[in-house]
């Protein structure tokens, strides 16, 4: 007898078909993974579950949780069901919290308006709830607001308001996606206790093959609306029989094929040295007498990157990765310390002296969406860095050059015509690369270039980052808290914790057997296809 | 992966037809654009001429040939209506013109500077706000004498503040962007950026709060001419056509009624077409419906 049992069901938004004939259940105590790409409808699926559809959305079909008729049943029958015997954590927990309450009132009011219960008792079940996922009152009081909280204390008071009633069903929809891989290994564990101490189901849906491996019993595997393969997730993923559930294996893994690298010539000056660079943040005062204090986002870091090289720097959220990237790109000053590219100091130099160092050195960002002028169209947009050109290039040759950069990343020069809202998320980042390359930059930093992306997609952007180094020669520094891509596409690798670079070295050396305490915990909470499935084998097989 | 663009603009077809769907927007449109016609049409031609007095014909009750009859002096109030119009709009124009061409220029600086330039506009800026608009209009008139001139001045001045904000809230949300930082990684000064990036996409929002000050600029050159303040005869204005009836309200009603009825179809066409065109331009509300 299963607790929640989908049959046949299918979603239109509008006259937009979202699913179609999606079966799935979920045994009492089961955890079931819900995998499929951007669009797919894993998420309509789940709020399809709690009925919390859009407006003009129309379902057909079954949805039966606990005897319940769910597409059937009155709002009031919803709203006793919701956050009672079906929870629910969200990707962004940032979102999820409401900013002007304190934590405390958040897990409380799901308790009092469930349970009836009076003020003080459902106090004291949030107390208890929150020392539960790992909140003890003791460090955490009830009375803290969520700009309080770190990213991953936050998603722990969501998984606390989800959990609060004892549900019989979780729905975690990327619980993890927003965190860096150390939160989210202990997210994840977190809920896998909550799952086995309560015997509750849980609905976890997730883009990251790995997790789910590491996670779930059964799995099913959607794309475009439709149900692609389903089972037991160690079957399912090992044999990989259907020809989707291989592609998208094969796209999480990939690495590039790649030329090696040119070797550095000895004794020739590196294309970008950073010695000693330290940023310092002024923190705001407590009160207005209290000394001013700063915040050191980046503590005297040093290091050499050679030219048609590519490295990555590898930290947790909040290590100062991002920082640092922006100080090399001369977006931000230094407090202290030297930054030399092409043999020059670019530390402390006006924006007109920088115009040579901007032209050889250009940024890709992580947000596909944000890094594009909404009102401009693409030929424009791609053409920007041209400014930084001595002569500046009339209208036929600037087309020239926007036309063959968007031949280099795969786009056709017609695309030109268009606005960034007519394209993809990957193909944005590829404008984003044109818009890098047009200049012949010797460098390109690129901060979580692939992070936003799906796995397919993400295995294509790296192919073209391999293929455009093979092609002209470019460095590339790699910002990003994803192991796999750095193991896939650099030759050495630094990795940052509070600031400083504790570990650096070759990636396969220092990603394979790291020495630090930091790079360990990295590399233990990166998720694993590969590893993930050997373990569960070896459970079932044990 | 669910990601969830904070901002994409729809592309400019839907925009349109959006609006041509949007009530609000279109009766706002149809009202505005009447107003302005009828304001144009003055310059050519009016029922009759308003510079010319006849006592024989004082406070005329509405009749085919004075539709909204005649004044204390015998003048159409029709006509008259006609180039209050044109009174109104050019007092509005020039005020907003005003507002929008210091202001927006000071608050999109103080975005792109920050620290202490920043901090020394806007408090200029809050110490504007703090004085009632209209008392500090009288203040201005009084010293400088009455007059149209000097009440667009007026007017202008205290649009200045409120665009101000408006283009330093919006450029101060965009600055942190990815795409404005790209821009600086293409060795664009702030200026550039400004005028490329920041300008085109708070435009919309200045647009809407252009027509919702382009209201409230008609209703203060009213209420400075009812004051004697504003404009002086004989061109006539909608608010001291009001001060001249309302010693007489009681023989001749219609005296007030049409001028005011002017100022409140216009106030209300301007304001339906500013929340019309924010829900058209708007993305996100957009989104919602």
């Amino acid at each position: 007898m299963s607790l929640l049992e989908i049959e046949n069901l299918s979603l239109e938004i509008g006259d937009t078909p979202i699913l179609k004939n999606i079966d799935l259940s979920i045994a009492p105590g089961e955890v079931m993974g819900l995998v499929g790409e951007s669009g797919s409808g894993k998420s309509m699926t789940a709020l399809a579950v709690m009925r919390l559809l859009p407006h003009d959305a129309r379902a057909d079909g079954r949805v039966t949780f606990d005897g319940i008729d769910i597409l059937a049943a009155p709002e009031a029958a919803m709203c006793r069901l919701r956050g009672d015997d079906i929870g629910m954590v969200f990707q962004e927990p940032m979102t999820a919290l409401n900013p002007v309450k304190t934590i405390g009132e958040q897990v409380a009011e799901g308790i009092r308006w469930h349970t009836g219960a009076n003020r003080a008792d459902a106090e004291a079940r949030a107390r208890a709830m929150l020392e539960r996922v790992g909140l003890p009152e003791r460090q955490f009081p009830l009375t803290r607001y969520p700009h309080e909280l770190s990213g991953g204390q936050r998603q722990r008071v969501v998984i606390a308001i989800a959990c609060a009633l004892k549900p019989k069903l979780l729905i975690a929809d990327e619980p993890t996606t927003a965190l860096d891989v150390v939160l989210q290994a202990q997210i994840l564990d977190l809920l896998r206790e909550l799952v086995d101490e309560n015997r509750m189901s849980l609905l976890l849906i997730s883009h990251d093959l790995a997790v789910v491996a590491e996670m779930t019993d059964r799995v099913t595997i959607i794309r475009q609306g439709t149900v692609m393969e389903a089972g037991e997730t160690a079957r399912v993923l090992s044999r990989q029989e259907h020809p989707y559930t291989r592609q998208l294996a094969e796209a999480s893994t990939h690495v590039p094929a790649r030329a090696r690298a040119p070797g550095r010539a000895a004794g020739a000056e590196p294309l970008l040295k950073v010695e000693g660079l330290t940023r310092d943040y002024p923190v705001r005062r407590a009160s207005l007498f209290s000394p001013a204090r700063t915040f050191r986002a980046v503590d005297g870091v040093s290091f050499a990157l050679g030219g048609g090289q590519s490295m990555a720097l590898v930290g947790r959220s909040g290590c100062g990765k991002s920082t640092l990237a922006r100080m090399v790109l001369a977006l931000d000053r230094p407090t202290s310390g030297s930054i030399r590219f092409l043999g020059e100091e670019i530390g402390a130099r006006s924006a007109d002296e920088l115009r040579v160092a901007r032209r050889n050195m250009q940024p890709v960002f992580q947000d596909p969406y944000g890094s594009f002028d909404p009102r401009q169209k693409v030929e424009r947009l791609v053409a920007e860095p041209l400014h930084l050109l001595d002569g500046k290039p009339d209208g036929a040759r600037r087309r020239e050059l926007v036309a063959e950069a968007l031949e280099q990343v795969g786009l056709a020069p017609s695309d030109m015509e268009k606005y960034p809202h007519e394209f993809s998320g990957g193909q944005r980042q590829r404008l984003a690369i044109a818009r890098a390359i047009i200049t012949r930059p010797k460098l390109i930093v690129a901060d979580e270039p692939v992070s936003a992306l799906d796995v397919s997609i993400r295995a294509q952007i790296l192919d073209l980052f391999a293929d455009l180094r093979d092609r002209l020669g470019v460095a590339y520094l790699f910002i990003t808290h994803d192991l796999t891509v750095a193991r896939a596409i650099t030759e050495t690798v630094m990795v940052m914790h509070e600031g400083r670079i504790v570990e650096a070295g070759p990636t396969e050396t220092v990603l394979g057997n790291p020495q630090t305490e930091p790079a360990k915990a990295l590399v233990a909470a990166a998720p694993d296809l590969q590893r993930a499935l050997e373990r569960r084998l070896v459970r079932s097989a044990g | 992966m669910s990601l969830d663009p904070v901002f994409m603009p729809a592309p400019e077809r839907h925009v349109l037809r959006k609006a041509l769907e949007n009530r609000s927007f279109l009766v706002g449109l149809v009202i505005t654009a009447l107003v302005a016609v009828t304001a144009l049409v003055s310059f050519v031609w009016t029922p009759y001429d308003i510079t010319r007095l006849s006592v024989a014909n004082r406070m005329l009750s509405l009749s085919a040939e004075h539709p909204f009859g005649t004044d204390h002096m015998g003048r159409d109030i029709l006509s008259m209506i006609m180039i209050g119009a044109r009174n109104s709009i050019a007092v509005a124009i020039v005020a907003v013109g005003i507002g929008m061409g210091i202001g927006v220029p000071l608050g999109a600086w103080a975005a792109a500077r920050g620290g202490w330039t920043d901090e020394v506009l806007m408090r200029v800026n809050d110490v504007v706000f703090a004085f009632p608009a209209l008392l500090s209009a009288v203040m201005i008139t009084a010293v400088f004498g009455p007059g149209a001139v000097n009440a667009i001045i007026a007017i202008g001045i205290f649009n200045v503040p409120v665009f101000a904000r408006v283009a330093r809230a919006g450029a101060l949300s965009l600055w942190p962007r990815e795409f404005i930082l790209a821009a600086r990684a293409a060795g664009k000064g702030k200026a550039l950026i400004t005028v490329e990036h920041i300008l085109p996409n708070i435009a919309s929002v200045l647009l809407v709060q252009g027509t919702i000050q382009f209201a409230l600029a008609i209703l203060a050159e009213a209420g400075l001419s009812y004051l004697g303040l504003g404009t002086q005869p004989p061109m006539p204005s909608w608010g001291r056509m009001l001060f001249d009836a309302q010693t007489r309200i009681a023989v001749a009603p219609h005296l007030a009624l049409f001028p005011g009825l002017a100022i409140v179809i216009t106030v209300l066409g301007l304001n339906l077409l500013g929340d019309g065109l924010r829900d058209v331009l708007d993305p996100r509300l957009r989104r919602q419906r």
